[in-house]
């Protein structure tokens, strides 16, 4: 029971990331229809960005307790910087490309992707070598319920993500705003005829999914101190596993995304503790595979009748 | 025989004659280093060629071509291997231009190509029914479900004594994990390889300029009114797929056996396909010539950027970038190199397009 509820906790906190990071991907996708590759990439960034700020403000590392404020500064700072690249890197490589075939957009995602990994790996960067993140939050534990260990970190990555996803849920159905990014979703060339600027909008989508990345990424970094290079396929593949939950959740909808994240979560927690801790990838993607074959517009999406 | 035949046939006895030179007269006379540039240019046009089937021809978008690969390396391997050692004792190389051991390591090849396919039969069935980027992400599913399979096997087994016992189950799991299948002997020659390449792009070829070919590339510029003229779209795809599967899966035997590099399936990942479909894109989407090309330039480009030093792989992305910028169609688009307008043609030839 106690090993359950352990499970269920530790899954809904791994798959609160992976729901952070899976709307950035399914917000650029329900927009642009095209898989934004470089977006686990961001999510590396939100990581090392935090890690760099932290030092800057001086937490070294073992034990010392950095104050609250410490935490939240380089939440923003990193949020702030990723939101950022993902201005740049849309306006940059992506706009030119806007009416250019899929492929070529993805290529040029991929060629992001390599530029994002290997100017990370620079020496005045981030250096080739793996890192130790200083502890954001303090090592306790709140309480104990049932056996289960309430662990800050756990309690400040679910709290903080799912404040970041109501955010979003408000921005998107309850603004003017998000009004645009809806109808620029539903249909670009109209949402131009009713007067919105879709590059802005298109512009702002990556920024709120870079943002939503780096918090990802912030907090990934919290409760996973240890920080790969930049160029380390974990974080790639962290990313797919994101993109994952963004497609079982129903890809271009947002709460599938965010759905589709604790159910990665969850199943790839499970899978670990009660069948082999060595194959976490391999139920994620079998998921995948299952869905596709049983609902492939995801669970949350209504099936699109394709015109000619 | 018919002319078509007989023309194709001459074409893969000039290539099987020119593959001899190159491995008997070129090879030795570059060097080793070279003449591994030259078998790892061969292997990626094969790679680029079948992945041009799919991705060029039928606008399918299949990002687990590495897998197939891995596929076709780990059944060769365990042919060449396992079945060497049941054959002739030993899990040595059998020296010789025709040796036993090479006869077998072409036919270990050939299955190691069939298993792909047939996995490639399984992979494309479900995915290729629907429409849009389920094949990619099917096939990137697959790619790392073959890589975290092939982590959790266990390792080579190198003892005469513990081989005798092994039943067939032990061997099969018997791959080397996540430190890759060593011990492999190397067949691969720029010989082999190239007799490959030739077989790949003269059925790449072939293929585009027929009937198959033409509704290939009707799929590709637009599904639903290829089928309105009564194109079966899901079987033609599903073709495709599986012959690219194939020959992924001959060129991840001719990787497994190749000096200097070890099979293991950190190297078969998503980069891997990744660095096919980049091949693809900057040839021209569908252009067979384009692909050999890009895949020599791309094979080159790491080396020639060493001068960089550790900005190197910076400068090919940026390279990258601005390539689909500022030529989006890739360096021949869909054109094959003879179709260009700066190429020199005879008179009176028409080009078809």
């Amino acid at each position: 029971m106690t090993k359950l509820l352990q499970t269920l906790m530790d899954g809904v906190s791994v798959g609160s990331l992976y729901a952070l990071i899976a709307l950035g991907y399914t917000m650029v996708y329900g927009i642009l229809q095209f898989i934004n590759f470089a977006h686990s990439d961001i999510f590396m960034l939100g990581a090392w960005g935090a890690f760099v700020i932290a030092q800057c403000l001086g937490l070294t590392l073992p034990g010392a307790h950095a104050p609250l404020w410490a935490a939240f500064a380089a939440l923003g700072g990193a949020m702030a910087l990723c939101g950022t690249m993902g201005f740049v890197i849309e306006r940059a490589a992506y706009r030119p490309l806007r009416h250019a075939p899929r492929l070529n957009v993805l290529i040029t995602a991929i060629g992001v992707s390599l530029l994002l990994e290997n100017i990370g790996q620079l020496s005045f960067v981030f250096g080739t070598q793996p890192q130790r993140m200083p502890a954001l939050f303090p090592d306790t534990t709140l309480c104990t319920v049932l056996g289960v260990q309430l662990r800050l970190v756990d309690c400040m990555v679910m709290g903080i993500a799912v404040t970041l996803m109501l955010g979003l849920q408000w921005l998107i159905f309850h603004t003017r705003v998000g009004r645009a990014m809806r109808a620029v979703s539903f249909c670009p060339h109209i949402a131009a005829l009713m007067g919105i600027s879709v590059d802005r909008i298109v512009s702002l989508t990556f920024v709120i999914g870079s943002m939503l990345a780096a918090a990802a990424g912030v907090l990934y970094a919290a409760k996973y101190p240890g920080l790969n290079q930049s160029a380390h396929p974990t974080w790639i593949l962290l990313g797919l596993k994101a993109f994952v939950a963004a497609v079982v959740g129903g890809i271009g909808n947002v709460r599938g995304a965010m759905l589709g994240g604790l159910l990665i979560g969850v199943v790839e927690l499970f899978g670990a503790a009660y069948l082999s801790p060595h194959l976490r990838d391999l139920y994620v993607f079998s998921l995948l595979i299952v869905m596709l074959l049983w609902r492939p517009q995801g669970l949350l999406a209504q099936h699109r009748l394709e015109k000619v | 025989m018919s002319q078509t035949v007989k023309k194709n046939l001459r074409v893969l006895l000039l290539s099987v004659g020119l593959a001899a030179v190159l491995h008997g007269v070129i090879v030795p006379m570059v060097g080793p280093f070279a003449g591994k540039l030259l078998t790892d240019i061969g292997m990626n046009i094969i790679l680029a060629v079948s992945l041009t089937m799919v991705n060029g021809f039928t606008g399918q978008f299949s990002i687990g071509h590495a897998g197939f690969m891995a596929v076709g390396g780990y059944v060769a391997g365990l042919i060449t291997y396992y079945g060497a050692f049941f054959l002739w004792g030993s899990t040595q190389l059998v020296p010789g231009f025709f040796s036993p051991g090479v006869g077998l390591f072409v036919v270990a090849c050939l299955v190691g190509g069939l298993v792909a396919a047939a996995l490639g039969y399984l992979v494309g069935l479900p995915s290729l029914r629907l429409r849009g980027d389920y094949l990619a992400i099917v096939t990137l599913g697959f790619g790392e479900i073959i890589r975290v399979v092939l982590q959790q096997t266990n390792d080579v087994i190198f003892s005469v004594d513990e081989l005798r016992r092994a039943s067939f189950a032990t061997l099969v799991t018997s791959v080397g994990g996540a430190l890759g299948f060593t011990g492999l002997p190397f067949y691969t020659t720029a010989f082999w390889v190239y007799v490959f390449v030739a077989l790949t792009v003269v059925v790449a070829y072939r293929l585009k300029f027929s009937s198959y070919g033409r509704a290939f590339l009707a799929i590709r510029d637009d599904e639903l009114a290829a089928e309105a003229m009564g194109i079966n779209t899901t079987q033609l795809k599903i073709r495709a797929f599986v012959l690219a599967a194939f020959f992924a899966g001959i060129a991840g035997a001719l990787f497994a056996h190749e000096i200097g590099t070890t099979l293991n399936p950190r190297e078969l990942g998503f980069q891997k396909s990744f660095d096919i479909i980049i091949m693809v894109v900057l040839g021209g989407m569908g252009s067979i010539s384009g692909a050999v090309l890009a895949a020599i330039v791309l094979t080159l480009l790491p080396e020639w950027l060493r001068f960089f030093a550790e900005y190197r792989l910076i400068v090919y992305a940026l390279v990258l970038i601005l390539m689909m910028i500022l030529r989006p169609q890739g360096l021949l688009g869909l054109h094959e190199l003879w179709e260009q307008s700066w190429w020199p043609r005879r008179r009176g030839k028409m080009v078809s397009s």
